[in-house]
This record gives C-alpha cells, sequence and structure tokens, in this order.
C-alpha cells in the first residue's frame, strides 16, 4: 500500500469534513425540531394530528434516502416556474438545501419515533405529583415530561445522529464535494479506490468516534441519578450557618 | 389534640368539603354519593379495605380523579366541573392548579422527581409554581428538611434514597408550598415494616403543630392516637364515621368490627 499517496488523499478529503459537518449538524438540528413537533402531534390524542404525522413517517422511513435525495432534487426542478413564483427556488436550486431537506426530512420520522418512546416512558407517577403541585400545560412538559424523556431517549438519538452523519455521504451523489464526493473525485482522477476509500472511511470512523464520545459524556452528565452517591456530603456544616 | 386555631374561629368555611361525591370507572361504582367535612386543623383517618374507594375519594379531592358528580370546596372555594367529551372535567384548569398548589399531596410510592435531587425536588412548586425567589425557597427546603431529618441527603437523588427517607423527602416536598391541607395516600403502605415509624413519627409531629390532614391508611394505631376523627369507608359509602376513640372503642357497624379485628 502507498502510504504516501494516502497521507495525500488523507489531506484532499480532510478539506470536505466542515461540509460534512454543516450536512449533518444542520438537517440535524432542523430534524429534531421537526421530530419533536411530529412526537407531539402523535402524542396528543387527536386524530386530526396524529395521523398526519403517522402518514409522514410511514412514508419517510419507508422509502429510501437515496430517492428521497432524487426526489426533491431532480423532481422539484419540473416545478420550477411554480417554485419561482413563490420564490423558493433559489432554495430549491442549491444541492447543499436539497441535501439538508432531505436529511431533514428523513431523520424527523425516525427521530419523533425515538422521541415519542421517550415521551410514553416518562413514568405516570411522577406526571401526577407534578399536577398535584399544581403543574400543568407546557410548565408540566418543560419542567419534568421533557427532561425525564430525553434522558429516555438520548442513547438511542445517539444512534440516530451518527446515521445521519453518515448518511451525508448520499449528497455527493447530487454535487455536494463532501468527504465522499471528494473522494469519487479522487478515485476518477487516480484510478486508486482502495486507498481512498480506505481513508475517507477512517474520516468517518474518526469523526463518529468523537461524536459517540460527546454523546456519551452528555448521558453521563444528565444521569447523576443512576450512579452511585458520593460517600460522603461534603461540607455540610458550612450551608448550615 | 386539634382545638388550637380551628375551634376559635367556628365562622370559618371548612378546610375540606366533600359533598355527595360520586365516580364510577367503567361500570363500576367506586364512590356512591360520599361526604366529608374537614375542618381547619382536623387529622382525619380514612380506613377501608382495598376497592373502598378510599383512595378515589382522596384523589378527588384535587382532582386527580374528576368525579361524576357532587360538591368538592376547598377552603370554601368550589371546584368548577363542566360536562366533557370523556365525562367531567374540570371548567377552568386555572382554578384547578391554584387549589393543588394549595392542597399537597403525598403518594403511596413516593413519586419523587427521579431527575432532581432532594433539594431540587423540594424547591420545584415553589420555585416554578407559586413564582416565590429561588433563595428563600432554598433556605426554607433546608429546614424542612431538617426537620423530616434527611437534610444529609439534600443533593443525593431519589434513587439513592431508602423508602423512608423517599417519602419523608415527599413530606417536605408538600410542605414547602405552604399547603392548607395535606393529603395522604396510603404513605407507609409501600414501606418496609421498619422504615414505617419514621414516616409515621414526622406525620405525627405535623399534626401536632395543627395541620389540617386526611390520612388514607392502613395503620390503626396512627388513626387511633393521631387522628381526631376516623372515617370508614365500605363499597363506596360511608360506614362509620367519629372520634376515634368512640369509632374503635364502641363500632356500631358490623363490617366495622370485622375490619378492626382483621387489622389488630
Amino acid at each position: 500500500m502507498d502510504f504516501a499517496f494516502m497521507r495525500d488523499a488523507f489531506l484532499t478529503l480532510m478539506a470536505g469534513v466542515p461540509l460534512t459537518l454543516n450536512l449533518a449538524l444542520t438537517s440535524i438540528v432542523f430534524g429534531a425540531i421537526f421530530a419533536m413537533l411530529l412526537a407531539v402531534m402523535r402524542m396528543s390524542g387527536l386524530k386530526i394530528l396524529d395521523w398526519p404525522a403517522q402518514a409522514y413517517v410511514f412514508v419517510f422511513r419507508g422509502t429510501p434516502l437515496l430517492v428521497q435525495i432524487f426526489l426533491i432534487y431532480y423532481g422539484l426542478g419540473q416545478f420550477r416556474p411554480t417554485l419561482q413564483e413563490w420564490g423558493l427556488w433559489t432554495f430549491f436550486r442549491e444541492p447543499f438545501w436539497c441535501a439538508v431537506l432531505a436529511l431533514t426530512l428523513n431523520t424527523a420520522a425516525y427521530g419523533s419515533e425515538i422521541i415519542r418512546g421517550g415521551l410514553q416512558s416518562v413514568p405516570h407517577n411522577q406526571v401526577e405529583a407534578a399536577r398535584a403541585c399544581g403543574m400543568s400545560g407546557f410548565l408540566l412538559f418543560r419542567r419534568v415530561i421533557f427532561p425525564i424523556a430525553v434522558r429516555q431517549a438520548l442513547p438511542a438519538y445517539g444512534s440516530e445522529i451518527i446515521l445521519m452523519v453518515k448518511a451525508t455521504s448520499l449528497a455527493s451523489i447530487i454535487t455536494m464535494m463532501e468527504v465522499t464526493g471528494l473522494a469519487a473525485k479522487l478515485i476518477s482522477q487516480t484510478f486508486r479506490a482502495v486507498e481512498v476509500f480506505i481513508v475517507a472511511g477512517l474520516i468517518y470512523l474518526v469523526l463518529n468516534f468523537i461524536i459517540t464520545r460527546i454523546i456519551m459524556a452528555i448521558e453521563w452528565w444528565l444521569s447523576p441519578h443512576l450512579r452511585r452517591p458520593p460517600a460522603v456530603e461534603p461540607r455540610l456544616e458550612a450551608a448550615h450557618v | 389534640m386539634s382545638n388550637g386555631v380551628a375551634s376559635l374561629s367556628p365562622q370559618s368555611a371548612p378546610a375540606v368539603s366533600v359533598h355527595n361525591l360520586r365516580k364510577s370507572f367503567g361500570s363500576l361504582e367506586v364512590l356512591k354519593g360520599v361526604s366529608l367535612e374537614a375542618r381547619e386543623g382536623d387529622v382525619i383517618s380514612i380506613l377501608g379495605a382495598s376497592g373502598s374507594g378510599k383512595s378515589t375519594m382522596l384523589r378527588c379531592i384535587n382532582m386527580l380523579e374528576v368525579p361524576d358528580s357532587g360538591d368538592i370546596r376547598i377552603g370554601g372555594e368550589t371546584i368548577g366541573l363542566k360536562k366533557g367529551r370523556k365525562g367531567m372535567q374540570p371548567a377552568d384548569q386555572g382554578q384547578v392548579d391554584r387549589i393543588r398548589s394549595r392542597v399537597a399531596m403525598v403518594f403511596q410510592s413516593f413519586n419523587l422527581w427521579s431527575h432532581m435531587t432532594i433539594l431540587e425536588n423540594v424547591i420545584e412548586a415553589p420555585v416554578h409554581v407559586q413564582k416565590r425567589p429561588k433563595a428563600e425557597c432554598i433556605a426554607e427546603a433546608e429546614e424542612l428538611l431538617a426537620k423530616v431529618g434527611i437534610v444529609d441527603k439534600r443533593n443525593q437523588y431519589p434513587s439513592h434514597l431508602s423508602g423512608g427517607q423517599q417519602q419523608r423527602a415527599a413530606i417536605a416536598r408538600a410542605l414547602a408550598m405552604h399547603p392548607k391541607v395535606m393529603l395522604f395516600d396510603e404513605p407507609t403502605s409501600a414501606l418496609d415494616p421498619e422504615l414505617v415509624g419514621e414516616v409515621l413519627r414526622v406525620m405525627r409531629s405535623l399534626a401536632e403543630e395543627g395541620r389540617t390532614m386526611l390520612v388514607v391508611t392502613h395503620e390503626m394505631g396512627f388513626a387511633r392516637d393521631v387522628s381526631n376523627r376516623v372515617v370508614f369507608l365500605h363499597k363506596g359509602v360511608v360506614e362509620e364515621e367519629g372520634a376515634p376513640t368512640d369509632v374503635f372503642g364502641a363500632p356500631k357497624s358490623e363490617r366495622f368490627k370485622q375490619f378492626i379485628s382483621s387489622h389488630r
């Protein structure tokens, strides 16, 4: 194996990391907000909100992300006059935003199910205790239901985030020069697929390693109640003067 | 017992007044017209076999269960009810929240918030529901935790405490809201026998302070020695009611006689 070439390939592909992260982060943030909305719709108990959310999840979870990207990038081009009329063409003209839209819509479908699972696992008796204290509506959600649900959902949502980082590689198919896009370009110039893809794979591996660690740190920080208690209460007397 | 403040102001409205309460779950009628009145400073023990409706009645008082009919008044204020899509529901959630912040509840399984420390559990409602200054709430919470004997646990999480300690924390959480009335729903039933005493001691000291308490319990000793009134429910109706010395000394109802003898 040609390690000098692999080092050069590494430097070339690293230039794609900011775009990979940008695609992932943007769609994860928008996707999480949308997922939250979908989960609340599903939990609302109102058919008029529940059914559209269910149908949405069914469609976006049941079709390949690549097909969704193609439909948005190539398919919406057919409606260019209409989109121009609505002032949306500047948005759909950009492959970046088409990729972000597809990734966002896709992760929202998966994310909403994860969040719904988290919300459903909130112990009823803790919600009841909050109600008995006079909490209701958004206050109850913000102070009790959501914090408990997040702790339940975080491990699964961490997997979804990693899946999203990897899914950004599909954006290369619509001309995005992120890590995979640059790799494909480099291969077409050098015909050395094995080295280049090994380097690309390693880059994704390192990115996901860092992300896994960050998620683990957040989980640790959010779950002191699941760890062993401190052996001795520090400075008890000082607080009582 | 409770002849302190209450007897000086006989005109004031009863702390809790329940009139002709009815509640069914599906085809099962759990409460068949229960009435009950608690004056300020009363400590009422509510006894009954499981399924007698005693917990349901208690949960109706702060609207955790919505009665099908009947009146509930807290400090003279009637809780408004209206017909909803699925039976009765509170007419005004704001009123229910306001009343709930004055009627604290202690649950059988403690129901502390698992993601908050003991101190955070105690200050949560005073800070976020009653909107009191946080520093003041913390100072008061530490006093309350000292009073129930677990101030050294204040920065630990509920899962780190024994059942008895959790229940005492839950009592501190209830006290932190400065409740007019305290509801206890079988507060010692989920505890190991050796932990029951520590919780009962705290409840006894609250009774001695003249707090208004409604206690659903199986602890005959508490009912006899601490409460000033005993209510025995059977199949959704009040079967026996009176001062503990009277009802335990000379029970009128045959069912209550059986109940006492089986709980001795």
